[in-house]
């Protein structure tokens, strides 16, 4: 792995499996009593929050405490686009108290780049989400969550199985970034949208596209619907709401067209009632609420491997639960808020 | 004043010869005996009228912590400038007689060459209501080029009016076109790579529609009209075929436009932001062909001074722009003339005789004969050199050169007769 989590193309396949591999290992600790490892103990892992997203920012708070990390959280309201304190001057002062990983959520497609290559910052930084390009780690979890449906009992694991991802995707960062660590896992994607939400230039990319959902759900092994976000609905990318939902939600009469073992997926937070109905979203079917479960593994695995260097990751035996190490090393101390 | 014997000089690329410049005045004898002069050994060296610039950012008055006029003026000098055309969009706007006369004024008591205001089309560059462009005109300033550069004139009838109005003084209105709906927080060019960095796409259609529809403006008002930085092949297709009408439509191309290419963007270092933006590699190919068959009749440097802090931020915070006056000219002799589409005639072309037609100059953009004003630039194309920013005479250092090698150097600038820079250092 680089020192920085920026880009979902920025993986090589050995990286991506690497990450997944390790995810599965760290997922298994969610089913103990105990969740918690010393890998990361005495290393400060701050979240750098300039856009509100209490689930990334919990599920990234909640995989570095998994790791014995001390964790910083950082609401930077408004940036400097608001003329808050600027990035940089942010960046150093994170610097300076002596964060190993920053984990930065921006508005800005690219900050997350800057931080990582001004010189701003000596530490790690994973991109956790930035403007309309790229979130990795949400990329990663569902990788990881289609592996574990689609890709764990084959072998070649997810090589040749079929994606559809529906939905604004001219401003998704999911989407670009599925895209990208898709293809890399050998996944055939097809972007599904109305042509006004599909990006310029998007035929040069590895996917398929399709202004047709039904004529890509009943091909697919894994649907992952994307939100479409409340200012889009009056920004004249279509007509109404209701002839959105019409044309490109998923509904159970859509659903009733999947394959048996095909999964529905969704990055969240929802809109019921727009791109997926609640039906759909509660179904069998629906492993929405599994993929939050995965995102703190895939998230562990994350910083475990940028921060935990090349040093094997340590299987917590059986009958030891990690936590029993837990006391040889200093203390807790965990400076959240 | 002291007169300058400027010896084994070569006029345009010509054939090495020897120029008087005294009192102010271009010579081409020299008596020995009654003429005292300083000589200066021009082997090697081209020498080319001073060059205009059209598009100059000065920044006073207003942002006095990005440019003033001084520090903008000797940038310009050291670019082999001998007249620059300072933007209007300064705080005030330059859309009264009082501001076009200040900065006019500061451009004289700097010193380094001569400032020739834009004044603003509308008042506040809102583009509601039309400035008072004959105030300007009649101005100490007289002003002839108008320019809500920054913002487009988008609203037709009010560029419409716009046209008709300054046929009354020969005045000129040069446009920002760009469409301001299609590019709503445009970001960088439209195209593969901005879907890929998620960064809102500033399409082509945006500046070739406001382009198109303003030739049409021109040839039924029958006004001149300039077409401020063009940047892609399209724009360059529709006003050759303007031309080919025979409607009085000119335009211009910047440096960065020339050499540089909107896959820099993929560094989201925000010193490649710029608008219009960078474009395609076709696009650099086009404007290159459109200024060397003369479809884009000037090289134009959209000097756009920030301050730091303006450019040391994410890609959508940071201020568009860049510098552009000490650099332009090496650009050209890399894109253009090393290249074989230009000869040093049709530089002083495109950087000093349109221009100075275009805005009206009439002491600037004349040969470098006898009997012409002594505004000259001696260039030496052989020699290459890295670009150094902390070096600018700029009060910024937003410049996307910087430890990039280019070629050419200028050795020295003389403004009617005077040297403002002399062996490469500002007099």
């Amino acid at each position: 792995m680089k020192r920085h989590l920026l880009s979902a193309g920025d993986l090589t396949r050995d990286d991506a499996e690497l990450v997944l591999s390790t995810a599965e290992e760290m997922r298994s600790l969610a089913d103990r009593p105990i969740k918690k490892l010393p890998a990361l103990r005495g290393r400060t892992v701050v979240n750098l929050f300039f856009e509100d997203s209490t689930r990334t920012r919990i599920s990234f708070e909640a995989a570095a405490k998994r790791l014995s990390a001390d964790v910083i959280n950082f609401a930077a309201k408004g940036s400097s686009l608001s003329k808050g304190e600027s990035l940089k001057d942010t960046a150093l002062t994170l610097e300076a108290m002596g964060a190993d990983a920053v984990v930065v959520r921006h508005g800005a497609s690219g900050a997350p780049h800057r931080l990582a290559h001004s010189g701003w910052v000596r530490s790690s930084v994973v991109n956790a989400g930035d403007g309309t390009h790229e979130h990795p780690t949400q990329a990663l979890l569902d990788a990881f969550t289609m592996w574990r449906h689609l890709g764990e009992s084959r072998p070649g694991g997810l090589e040749g199985r079929r994606v559809a991802i529906v939905g604004d995707v001219l401003h998704s960062r999911v989407a670009r970034s599925n895209a990208l660590l898709l293809r890399i896992l050998g996944v055939e994607v097809t972007l599904v949208a109305p042509p006004t939400l599909l990006p310029v230039g998007v035929e040069t990319w590895p996917v398929e596209t399709s202004y047709d959902l039904d004529g890509v759900l009943p091909k697919a092994d894994a649907v992952m619907m994307l939100r479409v976000q409340r200012e889009r609905m009056n920004g004249g990318f279509f007509p109404t709401p209701r002839e959105y939902s019409r044309r490109y939600g998923l509904d159970a009469r859509r659903m009733a067209t999947l394959q048996d073992h095909t999964i529905v997926m969704h990055p969240g937070p929802m809109v019921r009632g727009m791109e997926i109905t609640a039906d759909v979203a509660d179904s069998a079917r629906s492993v929405i609420v599994e993929q939050v479960t995965n995102g703190v593994a895939v998230r562990m695995a994350v910083l475990y491997l940028l921060l935990g260097g090349s040093e094997p990751f340590e299987t917590p035996a059986d009958e030891a639960p990690p936590e029993g190490r837990a006391p040889q090393g200093p203390p807790e101390r965990e400076g959240d808020e | 004043m002291t007169s300058y014997l400027i010896q084994n000089v070569s006029v345009l690329g010509g054939a090495p010869t020897e120029l008087l410049l005294k009192d102010g005045l271009i010579h081409d004898r020299y008596d020995e005996g009654k003429d005292r002069v300083e000589v200066i050994d021009a082997t090697g060296l081209v020498a080319l009228p001073g060059l205009v610039d059209l598009h100059t950012h000065l920044r006073e008055p207003g942002r006095e912590d990005a440019e003033t006029v001084e520090s903008g003026t000797a940038a310009a000098a050291l670019g082999g400038f001998t007249a620059v055309h300072a933007m209007a969009n300064t705080e005030p706007v330059a859309d009264t007689a009082g501001v076009v006369e200040q900065v006019w004024r500061l451009g004289r008591e700097a010193g380094h060459c001569d400032v020739r205001p834009v004044g603003a089309v509308t008042v506040g560059l809102d583009g509601e209501r039309l400035a008072e462009l004959g105030a300007m005109a009649d101005s100490a300033a007289k002003v002839r080029v108008f320019s809500d550069d920054g913002r487009c004139v988008s609203d037709a009838v009010l560029m419409r009016r716009a046209l008709e109005y300054v046929k009354a003084f020969d005045g000129v209105i040069a446009q920002h076109a760009q469409e301001p709906r299609l590019t709503e927080d445009a970001q960088m060019n439209e195209g593969e790579l901005s879907g890929r960095l998620g960064l809102a796409g500033w399409p082509a259609v945006a500046e070739e529609a406001i382009i198109a529809r303003d030739c049409l403006l021109a040839a039924h008002v029958g006004s001149r009209l300039h077409v401020c930085h063009v940047s892609t092949a399209g724009s360059v297709e529709i006003i050759r075929w303007a031309k080919s009408k025979g409607w009085n439509v000119t335009a211009e191309a910047c440096p960065h436009h020339l050499l540089l290419t909107d896959d820099l963007a993929a560094t989201y270092d925000p010193v490649y932001k710029v608008n219009p933006p960078l474009r395609s590699a076709a696009d650099v190919e086009a404007l290159r062909e459109g200024l060397a068959d003369g479809t884009i009749d000037v090289v134009a440097t959209d000097h756009a001074p920030h301050p730091h802090e303006d450019k040391d931020c994410e890609w959508a915070a940071a201020a568009f722009g860049m510098l552009g006056l000490e650099t332009a000219l090496s650009i050209v002799q890399e894109t253009m003339v090393d290249s074989g589409l230009l000869d040093w005639a049709a530089v002083a072309e495109r950087m000093s005789y349109a221009p100075a037609r275009i805005g009206r100059v009439h002491d600037h953009g004349h040969p470098v004969e006898a009997g012409q004003p002594a505004n000259l630039v001696l260039y030496d194309p052989s020699v290459r050199r890295v670009v150094d920013a902390s070096e600018s005479a700029s009060l910024s250092r937003n410049t996307p050169y910087a430890g990039m090698e280019l070629p050419g150097q200028v050795v020295a600038t003389f403004l009617r007769g005077r040297a403002t820079v002399l062996d490469g250092k500002l007099q």
